[in-house]
């Protein structure tokens, strides 16, 4: 599982360069994805633009990581694509994430 | 261009189950069902109804390393869409029957919000005619994706 981690002020991005976050992923997303929230500022922006399929393993998984930061900083989606979109409308789960089309559009609302 | 009264001949993948299985069953799958030009939408639809069908099997009827076996995946493309049947040689659904696919609830604490549970909602909120059975010491689950309707139009 590949991500690339950068933080813009107060605000960490961290982008999946992986295509799918499916069962065979989920463990090793949530292990990486532990290894890049320590120390997070107060957002944290979860770019999945690069992503193309997600399960329900790979949404535990985002959901996981969300408990694991315990309220300390907020976890965002950005860049969802039309099957990741759906399977988080599907599961209501896009009523507990602020969801952004774009990261330049996470960014924006953040910053104001 | 497809003929209008004609079908794609029916499609079948085996695959060994194990974590990777449901990846290597839905790219064989895609690549066979590539004459229907699914959009977007369809393709993501389908493939997600498989891949939780698949890894319900993968970790429930095939549960741990040691205890894998075949996965059988026969698709019929027809009038009403793509007909699948899956079958696998694992242990029985619980009660014989599948789980009812309840959504999981969202509007609970932090601490309370599902990590699992939704897979067998998804099947059957996306998939029609969702049908399981014992036969011998083999699960057959069958259920129809309602796409590719326009090769009968």
């Amino acid at each position: 599982m590949e991500l690339s981690t950068h933080d813009d002020q107060e605000m960490r991005i961290i982008s999946v360069q992986n295509s799918r976050i499916d069962a065979a992923v989920a463990i090793e997303f949530k292990e990486a994805m532990r290894g890049q929230i320590a120390d997070a500022p107060p957002h944290i922006v979860l770019d999945l633009t690069a992503v193309n399929f997600l399960d329900s393993s790979g949404l535990g998984a985002i959901v996981a990581t969300m408990k694991m930061l315990g309220g300390k900083s907020k976890l965002t989606l950005a860049g969802l694509t039309p099957t990741v979109s759906k399977v988080f409308r599907l599961t209501r789960m896009d009523t507990v994430f602020d969801l952004y089309e774009t990261v330049d559009l996470a960014r924006l609302d953040l910053a104001s | 261009m497809m003929q209008s009264d004609t079908y794609l001949p029916p499609v079948r993948v085996s695959v060994t189950s194990g974590l990777h299985a449901p990846r290597h069953a839905l790219s064989a799958l895609l690549d066979r069902l590539g004459p229907l030009q699914l959009d977007i939408e369809e393709a993501g639809t389908l493939e997600l109804i498989l891949a939780e069908a698949l890894n319900n099997i993968c970790e429930h009827a095939y549960s741990g390393q040691e205890n894998s076996g075949p996965i059988d995946i026969a698709c019929v493309h027809g009038p009403n869409g793509l007909q699948f049947q899956i079958e696998d040689e694992g242990a029985p659904m619980p009660g014989g029957r599948t789980p009812l696919g309840v959504s999981a609830d969202v509007d609970v604490e932090l601490a309370d919000m599902p990590e699992g549970g939704f897979g067998w909602f998804l099947i059957k909120d996306l998939a029609k005619d969702v049908q399981y059975q014992r036969s011998g010491t083999r699960n057959q689950l069958r259920l129809r994706v309602a796409i590719g309707l326009q090769a009968a139009a």
